[in-house]
């Protein structure tokens, strides 16, 4: 029927005018407090920023990470010839190699956190689940590791299988997962006695189920936050391998072996030291100031 | 209190024979040997040689046979510094790492706890804001960086300390490695510390001896200081791993002779008793510390009983 008097048109109207403010998730309100955190905020750009640049510059730049100019050979920057952060011992383009570094530890880091988010995450929520002796017996093992000098073991696997990138990831990722484990596994304790796993227990899930398809996701929070944590400790962890000789193999570089490489030297060359110092620090710092801001976003309750 | 601490030994006995294990079969598995390097050795002189250290056995029974030395003492021989047992040289690099540790220990102890404190009682004014700069500087610039950058400025510009190596004649020498490692320990124990004290002080119990009008230092001596030291001993058993991992590194950069570098060297050189006695060092010392600072947390703590 043809609505004569626009009824509908001006009710609709009057009712996009009362209309509730969207409602608010969880999400969108920590997001608003981490935008509102300027510290956290300009960690995000500045993080953004060397990523992108560290990706995408090798691409512009007139020299490769590996070519080695034979006429500028530890030359201090010189814009003409385009070595804008001068060159190395072996006449390699340091903006090039550092560029290059800051991807090989952005990846270490982030591929290396994923590896101990699995297993931490995976091992905390069955110990936390499942309760009991299986918890006092998994986590008694958490608490063993916790005292073992697990660096030794990634220097013995790094020195007898060689400087493998995929055990580089692995090897680093499987000794920082105990911390994770631990915060898993209280949030699970508690998790599981909410009603929504009861119900999913009525309907006859399996336990695996539950703890993937129930638990894990409510786990995100914590986990995120400890995990933009643990991005900054692997960084150093990866650079602490390179700088002992045992990360990535030459002519890839990382910022740690281009810090190991510049420090002996860095009286008379300061150039080889400066930029990959300065990125290092710069992505650590962001690193925390982002964990930190995320915290306080996800869980103001402590802050 | 005896029977709480046999235990405690008792139940870390395992944890090192599974990781003396692990380190065994992965060093020997893997391809390589000690006298891989260097001049190829006639295939007989080869041959007395694999068998003057029993690397010609099976892989079990060279297993067993370093069990059976291990338990009389004897970490076996060195297969890089040919004349020396495992035994003499750990003898010889362990009191320097100790040393180093125990000083770096005692520092980061020491400043993280005052500084803590002291950030804790000008919360959010300017001493606690340049404090917390300080600690994050502490737990973010990685020991091998602040380590050279120290070198640099107080070793070959400012020619205050020496810039590495060690003499015993000049005990300032230790002075940058010492501070280098005790740096991010001492940043952690600080924030913990920052923490649980601002906490405490916020207790009901705090402002009932403070309405007595006992003066604040005593106020946060007797009667803080104790339970707010709690979370920073829980840390210090974790705090001690990283500290002697840390001096892996720091005696690498200063050219220290402890243990730490000899791990390094050996693992480099594939010297298969050398690594397994510096691993098993490691975790004794490192167990041994644990066993401490439980002790410790449960005099603090009488809510925790030696079960």
């Amino acid at each position: 029927m043809v609505d004569l008097v626009g009824k509908d048109a001006v009710l609709s109207d009057y009712a996009q005018k009362l209309a509730a403010p969207r409602g608010r998730s969880l999400t969108d309100d920590a997001l608003r407090r981490l935008f509102a955190n300027p510290a956290a905020l300009g960690s995000l750009i500045v993080l953004l920023a060397v990523i992108a640049v560290a990706v995408i510059g090798p691409f512009f730049l007139h020299w490769t990470y590996d070519k080695i100019d034979w006429g500028a050979i530890k030359k201090p920057p010189d814009f003409a010839k385009q070595h804008y952060f001068g060159t190395d011992q072996n006449g390699r383009d340091m903006l090039a190699r550092t560029l290059q570094g800051t991807q090989v530890s952005l990846l270490v880091g982030f591929v290396a956190t994923a590896v101990s988010v699995v297993i931490g995450v995976v091992y905390g929520a069955i110990a936390g689940y499942f309760g009991g002796r299986i918890d006092a017996a998994m986590m008694r093992f958490v608490d063993v590791m916790y005292a073992l000098p697990y660096i030794l073991f990634v220097i013995i696997l790094m020195v007898v299988f060689g400087r493998n990138f995929v055990l580089l990831f692995v090897g680093i990722g499987a000794i920082e997962w105990l911390t994770m484990a631990r915060i898993v596994r209280g949030q699970t304790l508690s998790l599981k006695e909410r009603e929504f796993v009861e119900a999913a227990r009525a309907g006859g899930a399996r336990p695996l189920t539950i703890i993937m398809r129930h638990i894990v996701p409510n786990l995100t929070g914590p986990v995120v936050i400890y995990a933009t944590l643990t991005v900054p400790e692997i960084i150093i962890t990866e650079s602490f391998l390179s700088y002992l000789g045992l990360g990535v193999q030459e002519p890839l570089t990382s910022l740690g072996t281009l810090i190991s490489d510049g420090a002996p030297v860095a009286e008379v060359m300061p150039w080889l030291l400066v930029a990959p110092a300065a990125i290092l620090i710069a992505i650590l710092l962001c690193l925390t100031f982002l964990g930190d801001g995320l915290r306080d976003a996800l869980d103001p309750r402590d802050h | 209190m005896l029977s709480y601490t046999l235990r405690r030994v008792v139940s870390a006995l395992p944890v090192i024979f599974i990781a003396v294990a692990v380190s065994f079969f992965i060093m020997r598995l893997a391809p390589g040997g000690p006298f891989d390097r260097g001049r190829t050795l006639p295939p007989e002189v080869m041959k007395n040689v694999l068998a003057h250290y029993n690397l010609d056995l099976p892989i079990y029974q060279q297993f067993w046979l370093y069990l059976v030395g291990l338990v009389h003492g004897d970490l076996g021989p060195s297969m890089a510094f040919y004349d020396f047992t495992v035994t003499q040289l750990l003898l010889l690099g362990l009191p320097f790492t100790l040393t180093l540790g125990f000083m770096a220990f005692l520092l980061a102890i020491a400043v993280g706890v005052s500084s803590g404190i002291f950030a804790a009682l000008h919360h959010n004014r300017l001493p606690d804001v340049v404090l917390v700069l300080v600690v994050m500087l502490g737990v973010i610039v990685p020991n091998f960086l602040m380590g050279a950058l120290l070198q640099l400025i107080f070793g070959v510009w400012l020619k205050w300390l020496p810039a590495g190596g060690w003499s015993s004649s000049n005990p300032l020498s230790l002075v940058m490695p010492v501070v280098v490692l005790a740096w991010p320990q001492a940043a952690r124990i600080s924030r913990l510390m920052r923490g649980s004290m601002i906490e405490v002080l916020g207790t009901n119990y705090i402002r009932t001896a403070r309405s007595k009008g006992i003066g604040e230092r005593l106020v946060v001596v007797r009667h803080a200081l104790k339970p707010a030291l709690l979370p920073v001993v829980s840390y210090l058993g974790p705090g001690l791993a990283y500290l002697l991992t840390g001096s892996l590194v720091v005696e690498q950069i200063f050219g220290l002779p402890g243990i730490g570098k000899y791990f390094i060297t050996a693992a480099l050189d594939r010297d298969y008793g050398l690594v397994l006695g510096t691993t098993i060092v490691y975790m004794a010392v490192i167990l041994l510390l644990n066993l401490v600072v439980d002790v410790v947390y449960a005099w603090l703590d009488p809510k925790v009983r030696y079960r």
